[in-house]
């Protein structure tokens, strides 16, 4: 399937947490159109006799102790790049009107 | 000629006293101040600099021994979390991100007595390939103004031409090292995938995103990355680097099997590009090396794998920037959902929307099958593509790029004719396989990039035929 509908676009934004001014929707169901018209060539390619890749370097289930690391850097730190806080808590909008 | 000797040189004389680390800062602050005008810096972290220049000074003064790289000035990509100016990506949701960790990159580095003197522009997040997508402003060409420097590292790449520093640092995940090297005229160098730790590296694609220096020479290329390479426990994807010091190469150039990559050469090719690059493969046969024509045929595929693996990635990786935890968030927003909508809205620029919007639409049920797993398994394909060529040939060799540096603008209405710039360098990424770009001459006064290619793990091997190149051709 290739050229996606304004619903389409709208579906994707809403999905993706963007709130897209009419001009953009419009841009992007044509651009967005073009981008999956091309990538569609690969549904002609046979893989039936290849598994998919993951990973490249054959690395498989890396674990570490579940310990904590002294990253050198406290909890305050960290909170000086949240946009509203209260206490050592991040502080959102309310998630009903 | 360079105001800058080898990184190696610069540091032993640092370590002699011969000239001071601090009079090194200077000097790269004096240089980026002079060419502003080719907007390569988004920020100087000019007093910390200062201030590492003196504790180095300070510690050589003593007679202690400051490092392999002291009082080295570098610079590094705004997608590394770097102390002493903020980390933004070149991206608006960014802005203000003032980072409470440095990358491992970066710490290896200063632990080795460098000093990080200044962030330099990209594509915001690392999107594109000209540096056109970046939030702030589009860096120009050291060669001609109005050309673009190649993406996404293309701060980096120009502020090594500029002369800016000695070295810079760069991510390459579907080319942002090896493009903007080979349109500025740079030495870049992409790893293979975790041979350096991306902790504290702003995540793109994370099954490709690679760090890697751009320099001026393949010498400088290799010591930077000994110092910055090796497994991180803070980074699960890193892996064991070689026990033997990535300076330590064999330049010889005779006898090597060379595969020229018949996919590369042919339509879409620029004349004056194929030209150059069949001067440059002839140079390496008439030094000894066993030039052969191998075919890959899946990597026509390459880009089109590409551009379903890397957007399905970034829009998993940029889910995080929501308005709540850092960044950018939106002051007139009234429920939390509406928070996240119009933070990211004014937040992202129109490349990282369009690469979420697209990942967002491969990875929706129904269609992961599909697109997602379709291009993983073509991703497959490719990587076999590259066993086989290997199996008869140590080296590949190719174009970075099917043309020159193009003009600003030129491309920045059609996102398609974009991606495709890349075309001959994210199939690397995609089989996690070392690669370099090196320049090798230039047309009309901008230059073209010769792309070597070695097997996974064979970064050392690569480097040596890297620099036995740039051996016989200077």
């Amino acid at each position: 399937m290739s050229g996606l509908t304004r619903e389409d676009v709208l579906k994707l934004a809403r999905l993706s947490r963007l709130r897209l001014s009419d001009e953009e929707i419009e841009k992007y169901q044509a651009e967005l159109s073009d981008l999956i018209e091309y990538v569609e060539q690969l549904k002609n390619v046979d893989t039936d006799d290849v598994e998919p890749t993951n990973q490249v370097t054959g690395l498989k289930n890396v674990w570490r102790e579940d310990e904590i690391i002294d990253y050198g850097f406290t909890p305050d730190d960290l909170l000086k790049n949240a946009p509203a806080t209260e206490g050592q808590l991040l502080k959102v909008k309310r998630m009903l009107q | 000629m360079s105001q800058w000797d080898s990184v190696a040189k610069i540091a032993e004389d640092v370590q002699a006293g011969k000239v001071s680390a601090s009079e090194l800062v200077e000097r790269a602050l004096k240089t980026i101040e002079e060419k502003q005008e080719y907007k390569a810096i988004i920020a100087t972290t000019a007093g910390r600099a200062r201030e590492r220049a003196k504790e180095i000074d300070e510690k050589i003064a003593k007679g202690e021994n400051a490092g392999r790289l002291a009082g080295v000035p570098f610079i590094a990509k705004d997608n590394f979390l770097t102390f002493g100016a903020e980390t933004t990506a070149a991206s608006n949701i960014l802005k203000g991100f003032n980072a409470p960790y440095q990358a491992t990159a970066v710490e290896k580095l200063e632990t080795a007595g460098a000093i990080n003197v200044a962030k330099a522009n990209l594509d915001a997040f690392a999107h594109g390939s000209s540096t056109e997508n970046s939030d702030f402003f589009t860096t120009l060409n050291p060669h001609k103004k109005e050309h673009v420097p190649g993406g996404s590292s293309g701060g980096s790449a120009a502020a090594v031409i500029l002369d800016m520093a000695p070295f810079a640092l760069g991510t390459d995940t579907g080319g942002s090292i090896r493009l903007p090297a080979a349109f500025t005229g740079a030495v870049g160098l992409k790893p293979t995938y975790g041979l350096v730790s991306r902790s504290g590296v702003v995540a793109m694609a994370s099954s490709t995103d690679v760090i890697g220096p751009i320099t001026r020479t393949v010498e400088d290329a290799a010591l930077v990355l000994d110092v910055m390479s090796g497994k991180d426990d803070l980074d699960g994807t890193s892996i064991e680097r070689d026990s033997v010091s990535y300076t330590d190469v064999d330049t010889s150039l005779s006898g090597k099997k060379i595969g020229v990559i018949k996919e590369y050469m042919g339509e879409g090719l620029d004349a004056g590009v194929k030209e150059k690059i069949d001067q440059a493969i002839e140079k390496l046969k008439s030094a000894g090396a066993e030039i052969t024509e191998v075919s890959l045929p899946s990597l026509p595929l390459a880009l089109a794998v590409y551009y379903i693996l890397c957007p399905a990635e970034v829009s998993s990786n940029l889910s995080r920037y929501d308005g709540q935890r850092y960044g950018y968030s939106h002051p007139d927003a009234k429920t939390l959902d509406e928070s996240y909508e119009l933070s990211r809205e004014v937040g992202f620029g129109a490349e990282a929307k369009r690469r979420i919007m697209i990942g967002t639409y491969v990875l929706s049920s129904g269609y992961y099958d599909a697109y997602y797993r379709k291009a993983q398994s073509v991703r497959t394909k490719i990587i076999q593509d590259f066993e086989k060529a290997f199996e008869q040939v140590d080296f590949l060799v190719g174009p970075t790029a099917p043309m020159t540096a193009f003009k600003i603008g030129e491309n920045i209405d059609d996102p398609l004719q974009m991606y495709l710039v890349d075309i001959m360098t994210v199939a690397v990424n995609l089989s996690g396989i070392p690669a370099i770009s090196v320049p090798c001459g230039e047309i009309e006064g901008l230059p073209v990039g010769l792309q070597l290619m070695a097997p996974q793990k064979h970064d050392r091997a690569l480097l040596g035929l890297a620099k036995g190149y740039e051996e016989i051709t200077q």
